[in-house]
């Protein structure tokens, strides 16, 4: 039997097509098949997280309650200079607009807008809109008479700031900048410049629990990794306990271990450590945020570890120390090189973990131990600053990005082994 | 998403069939000793005069979970309990239903709700049913000569010791003034200029190492428990319940106390606004009132209720007037929380209250 051959020299398949084209087809209907199997997961990644993130994110710098509200304001402040005297026809419209959110019971969300540019002006806004109807020409005398705040050109700067629905205002505000009526960006007063630092803490923090984590765990690891196995999965459950346990319950446990009155104080001062009026603060503040978030982390960084230092063979370590190594160098030089993939894999976890952690500083933070998320939390919940919320989740993103590429661009991100 | 809106239709249609004799609304409130007063004031005569049932959900205050439900144009709760400066902002941006007063029970004796009710208790869009205030408090087994003004609170070297505070700029603020010597009358005067709120930051520098922060309103007497600090500032209903219900050891400093007003409010676009305004009407009446405060030392707001109001429920001895924030002896220094005033300026406060924090 001879291969059946087209004019040109290439091979046919059996009904007479190409066979690299009949090789494709087929090649084309498997990695369909596949995809399809993908499919289910993508749409779930698609609809439950990038939608919602791209949504949320697109208001840190995109807030169109003023404009919305206020339509016939608004294009007059965009016109407006900031400079001069706002005139006749931008109270005309201001009245205008205030009877229709009277109408609409729309005016908070205008004042509040405004409020946050420009602090107190809610109740000039609420209490205008209430007198706005029996308001008569000429409009500029009579808003001054009814609330003599309207002659303050501030009141129409933030007006103008909060008119653009497109603003970098709340990103600034989220690294402790200011945007301004005229299109510049100039820092904060001293006395509310409160984001950066917390940015850094949250770094800080961070940085400590993933130190504190691999200090503590990879003896745990490597311990867990050359036991016998009886004795190993024993200790193994022991790390895995507090996995199954809630974040809340070991966060508590926490709080009465360390606390004034709390267990560890009591044996303190029970071994003469501490006197009894003078006990150790442990809790309310960075150091009960620290103890506590390395023990709920710790899990993270010990099982990468772990599933690292088992596939290492012991024969390297004993081949090194027949080889004359110090105990030292043969840990050193040969063992811990080979575990670098589980400290990259664990630390990036703790790190990534810890940087947004939320319910354990909250509850044991304190003054001085809160980290950036329970201030997204706060103008999510309390300040209803969603723009700022997310302004502030955008920044934490970015940073976190930023931090991944530098850990990529040195350690390598293939260096990296979850198991 | 057609379908899933038929599919939900037809739910809701089988559950409203099937409950069309005795329907239910969700009622929102603060949890704990509080929740529990109301379901007994409220909720179980409700469901017995009315046949409707009433599920309670808790919530740890502000308005984000009724914005996003209204902006989502998914509501679920009915009715929810609110302090006054979030009834009034949450009015202004169209999250409740306007209420008419005229829906509102008369006193037994025949007097207009509108005229029965303490002044400012009704908003166009929330009816007070409660007056609450945040007061201080010290262990007295622990201390046996206390504290018995607001200066004591801020006096470190007389009265050694932690101080519980909630962390954020309300109510600190006020009491720091307090303490400074500004009469209750004039504190929000003070407030409103900027000299004025460096004074009370400049006072809150005075015991701000010995503070711990509390959030939500069970912690303070947990802590006083704890012997975590010396005093704290707390909601006096809690502290009342911990003395009448677990028996602690602890009293209440009325000085300088600052009350405000819980109200009751509908959800915009309520699934069933006109059972949760007929629930409204009857939870805020006289009666209904006067046997919460055997439940919880909160004052009614009412003021056709004092008469009525009665001893604690498991101590009959136990009389329930003298423990309210608003008897007499404990309202001479009263400051009223100024809602407008936060309205105005929590924004600004509240960023330099955290700055504060954390420098």
């Amino acid at each position: 039997m001879t291969d059946a051959t087209d004019a040109s020299g290439n091979l046919l398949a059996a009904d007479g097509t190409p066979l690299k084209k009949k090789l494709g087809q087929a090649l084309f209907r498997s990695r369909l098949r596949a995809f399809g199997l993908t499919v289910p997961l993508l749409l779930l990644i698609l609809l439950a997280f990038v939608l919602p993130v791209t949504t949320f994110l697109k208001q840190a710098v995109y807030n169109p309650q003023f404009e919305k509200h206020m339509p016939n304001l608004t294009p007059l402040l965009a016109d407006w200079d900031a400079v001069s005297e706002p005139d006749e026809a931008m109270y005309a419209a201001l009245v205008a607009d205030l009877v229709l959110n009277k109408k609409n019971k729309t005016i908070g969300k205008v004042a509040s807008r405004v409020n946050r540019e420009y602090s107190g002006t809610r109740s000039l806004f609420t209490g205008s809109a209430r007198k706005a109807k029996k308001l008569k020409p000429p409009y500029k005398e009579a808003l001054i008479k009814a609330k003599p705040k309207w002659d303050n050109i501030e009141v129409w700067k933030a007006m103008k700031i909060a008119g653009k629905s497109w603003t970098p205002a709340f990103v600034a505000s989220a690294v402790d900048l200011k945007y301004t009526a005229d299109g510049s960006i100039e820092r904060k007063q001293e006395d509310r410049r409160v984001h950066l630092k917390l940015f850094a803490r949250t770094m800080r923090i961070a940085v400590i629990v993933m130190l504190a984590g691999l200090v503590l765990g990879y003896p745990v690891a490597y311990l867990l990794s050359t036991l016998p196995a009886r004795s190993s999965n024993m200790l193994l459950i022991l790390v895995l306990l507090p996995f199954w346990t809630s974040l809340l319950v070991r966060t508590t446990a926490w709080i009465a271990m360390l606390q004034g009155q709390g267990v560890l104080n009591d044996l303190f001062v029970l071994f003469g450590l501490a006197s009894d009026e003078d006990r150790f603060s442990l809790i309310y503040n960075e150091t009960g945020t620290l103890i506590a978030m390395t023990h709920i982390l710790l899990p993270f960084m010990i099982l990468p570890l772990y599933s690292v230092m088992k596939t290492i063979p012991p024969s390297y370590v004993r081949a090194a120390r027949s080889m004359g190594a110090t105990q030292w160098t043969a840990f050193w030089r040969v063992y811990f090189p080979q575990t670098i993939p589980g400290i990259g894999a664990g630390g990036i976890l703790v790190f990534i973990l810890a940087i947004s952690f939320y319910i354990t500083p909250a509850l044991v933070g304190g003054q001085d131990g809160t980290m950036i998320s329970n201030f997204i939390d706060f103008h999510m919940r309390k300040s209803l600053n969603w723009s700022l919320a997310s302004a502030m989740g955008l920044v934490l993103l970015v940073i976190v990005l930023f931090l991944y590429w530098i850990y990529d661009k040195v350690v390598g991100i293939d260096n990296m082994k979850l198991g | 998403m057609k379908i899933k809106t038929i599919l939900l239709g037809a739910a809701a249609t089988a559950l409203v069939a099937g409950a069309a004799s005795a329907g239910s609304i969700v009622a929102v409130s603060w949890g704990g000793a509080y929740t529990k007063s109301q379901v007994e004031a409220y909720h179980k005569p409700w469901t017995a005069a009315t046949g409707n049932k009433v599920i309670s959900e808790d919530y740890s205050g502000g308005l984000a979970e009724v914005k996003s439900q209204v902006e989502a144009g998914n509501v679920t709760w009915d009715i929810v309990d609110l302090e006054m400066s979030d009834a009034v902002r949450g009015c202004d941006e169209g999250l409740f239903e306007t209420i008419d007063p005229a829906i509102l029970p008369a006193a037994p004796d025949g007097t207009p709700a509108t005229e029965d009710f303490i002044p400012g208790a009704i908003t166009e869009c929330a009816v007070a049913n409660i007056v609450w205030s945040t007061i201080f408090a010290y262990d007295n087994s622990k201390m046996a000569n206390g504290p018995t003004t607001i200066a004591d609170f801020f006096d470190t070297a007389k009265f050694p010791g932690k101080r519980g505070l909630r962390k954020g700029p309300k109510a600190n603020l006020e009491l720091a003034l307090a303490a400074d010597g500004v009469a209750a009358a004039d504190i929000y005067k003070v407030l409103g200029t900027p000299e004025g709120v460096d004074r009370a930051f400049a006072k809150l520098d005075t015991i701000k190492g010995d503070v711990v922060w509390w959030e939500a309103g069970a912690q303070p007497p947990q802590l006083l428990a704890d012997g975590e600090v010396a005093m704290t500032t707390a909601y006096n209903g809690r502290i009342f319940n911990a003395v009448a219900a677990e028996d602690k050891p602890f009293s209440i400093v009325w000085d300088s106390q600052i009350f405000d007003v819980d109200l009751w409010a509908v959800v915009k676009g309520a699934p069933n606004k006109d059972l949760a305004m007929e629930f409204l009407a009857f939870s805020t009446a006289t009666e209904q009132l006067a046997a919460q405060a055997s439940y919880i030392s909160y004052g009614p707001a009412r003021k056709s209720s004092a008469p009525l109001v009665g001893s604690y429920h498991t101590k009959p001895d136990l009389a329930m007037g003298p423990q309210m924030p608003t008897a007499p002896e404990n309202f001479k220094t009263a400051i009223q929380n100024d809602f407008e005033f936060w309205a105005d300026n929590q924004d600004e406060l509240n960023e330099r209250f955290n700055t504060w924090l954390i420098n």
